[in-house]
């Protein structure tokens, strides 16, 4: 039986005036890969945020490499992280190097590991650029390296091809069918593309505030009753809470009230 | 001439306290230009004025109550950022009109302005004191020590906070100490440029050096560069022309810039007509 990486039992997590997440429980074990779908809006960052302790006010228990994560927060240390593309500001002055080299704070640092990072997502020469003469591909690869230089057990990917072209997108599968299936890194991928995570992840999570479905691939996408149901469904919630939000604020679950 | 001015005591005082405030306004400000704080300087140069303001008024060396009123201003500035969610640029908008007008309120009430006062106003380099010049001398290497062990950690943060954050950074803590080396820059520098000016010393030499284009590392040798070459310039020029030491200085740095951003805007207009010229050529 492999390890327990992740565990999510019970999470509810709600911002301002509406819940964001709604006692959301899923398993992740040693060399999963793990897809998240679900609507814009649905949560998937919100559950990453709590995961990754910026959120800390949920409701519920996160348990990372058996510890619970409010505990203490030294799991950190063994997690990648890629956000989206787009939260980066890219006039920053800052190279791509500098960059890879943000993820060894804190530990043994090495200019042989920069560089073998660099290399591995297929930047060599771009060492000394600026991010702001990259592509969006490009820098998406520069973020996968500074995730990976700490050599992690578990990468955490959030929408990480949004702004992407199609050839950078497929290098990008490639590493992380590599990283997933020749390294045993566990891979917990939040996307839209249902293609894509169909072909690379073995596991998918469908959620949109509650959890819709949570097993293997096969069983999702081979059974078109039960994805249509699990992602219409929960594509119809996103809809119906919408509604709520701009007609009846009194619908709306006090998050104080968790 | 050059030698001449050399010479004198004062003028190598000077430029020796120029050079160092000028080298840790410059590194302080990238962090400040980068984290969108360019004002900071500003807000914390005119709480300074309310702290100088009440050490006129107390009789104690005003620097040391604008040290204490800055520091405190700071810290109380990102706690009420914290708790009230009020934007950075609306604190920072608090910040320095409510020091403004603590410094008048007690100015009026001492009887009005002093030539001392107006020293801090507009700054007064050439009437640096040896105590003022080892003020200056601590606090720098104080100030350098510091950022220099944070520097990666602060770089991150000022790169992205969520990502440092997941990356095991203690981000607010960096926050906070990097607000109170700011502070004491801020403070410090003001000997130099003076209240009124102090932030173009903190804002200009940085966006001069991330036009350059270079990393980090190299923007931020290139900020300090251009920040100790217009403190040098400006203090001669405004000696051999008899001028403002401050205006000279800040003037020299806006020269600079210009000249930085001109010839930016320039190779990039030769190097797009070169692309032209090729493509005509090899359509021919």
């Amino acid at each position: 039986m492999p390890a327990e990486i992740v565990s999510v039992e019970n999470v509810s997590f709600g911002y301002d005036s509406s819940l964001s997440l709604e006692n959301v429980s899923f398993k992740a074990y040693e060399g999963d890969f793990l897809g998240i779908i679900g609507p814009n809006g649905a949560g998937k960052t919100t559950l990453f945020r709590c995961m990754l302790r910026v959120l800390l006010g949920y409701k519920g228990t996160i348990k990372l490499f058996g510890q619970d994560i409010r505990d203490d927060k030294n799991y950190l240390k063994r997690i990648g992280y890629i956000p989206q593309t787009r939260s980066i500001e890219q006039g920053f002055p800052v190279t791509v190097e500098e960059v890879v080299s943000f993820g060894l704070i804190g530990r043994k640092y090495t200019k042989d590991k920069i560089s073998s990072a660099i290399e591995e997502v297929g930047l060599i020469g771009h060492n000394k650029k600026r991010i702001g003469e990259l592509s969006g591909g490009q820098l998406q690869r520069v973020l996968i390296a500074k995730s990976l230089v700490a050599d992690p057990d578990l990468l955490i990917l959030d929408e990480p091809t949004t702004a992407i072209d199609m050839e950078s997108e497929n290098k990008f599968y490639s590493l992380l069918t590599e990283l997933n299936k020749e390294r045993r890194m566990t891979i917990i991928w939040s996307s839209h593309d249902l293609d894509a995570i169909k072909k690379l992840a073995d596991k998918v999570a469908c959620i949109n505030k509650r959890l819709f479905f949570h097993g293997n691939v096969g069983e999702f996408f081979n059974n078109e009753k039960l994805m249509m149901s699990a992602y219409l469904e929960s594509s119809m919630q996103a809809h119906m809470h919408s509604h709520f939000d701009v007609n009846n604020n009194d619908k709306i679950v006090d998050p104080d009230g968790l | 001439m050059v030698f001449e001015i050399l010479a004198f005591g004062f003028m190598q005082r000077a430029l020796v306290a120029g050079v160092m405030i000028a080298i840790i306004c410059s590194i302080i400000g990238l962090f400040l230009v980068l984290k969108r704080h360019s004002l900071f300087g500003d807000a914390m140069s005119h709480v300074a004025f309310g702290g100088i303001a009440i050490g006129l008024f107390t009789n104690v060396y005003p620097l040391w109550t604008a040290f204490i009123v800055s520091i405190l201003a700071a810290l109380g500035m990102t706690k009420l950022r914290e708790f009230a969610k009020i934007p950075a640029d609306s604190a920072v908008a608090v910040l320095l009109s409510s020091g403004l007008a603590i410094g008048i309120v007690l100015i009026s009430l001492s009887g009005g302005f002093t030539l001392d006062l107006f020293s801090f106003l507009f700054g007064s380099i050439l009437l640096v004191s040896v105590q003022d010049l080892i003020m200056i001398l601590i606090v720098s290497s104080i100030v350098l020590a510091i950022i220099s062990l944070i520097y990666k950690g602060l770089t991150y943060v000022t790169f992205d906070e969520e990502q440092a954050s997941v990356g095991g950074l203690s981000v607010k803590n960096i926050n906070y100490l990097f607000i109170v080396i700011a502070s004491v820059t801020v403070i410090a520098s003001i000997r130099l440029v003076g209240v009124l000016l102090i932030s173009s010393l903190i804002v200009l030499p940085n966006i001069t050096a991330i036009t350059m284009g270079k990393g980090f590392k190299k923007t931020a040798i290139i900020s300090c560069g251009i920040s100790a070459c217009s403190v040098i310039v400006g203090i001669i020029v405004s000696y051999v022309m008899n001028i403002a030491p401050s205006g000279a200085i800040v003037l020299t740095a806006t020269a600079i810039f210009l000249t930085a951003v001109l010839g930016k805007h320039t190779v990039r207009k030769i190097r797009r007509s070169d692309i032209n010229i090729q493509d005509v050529t090899m359509s021919d």
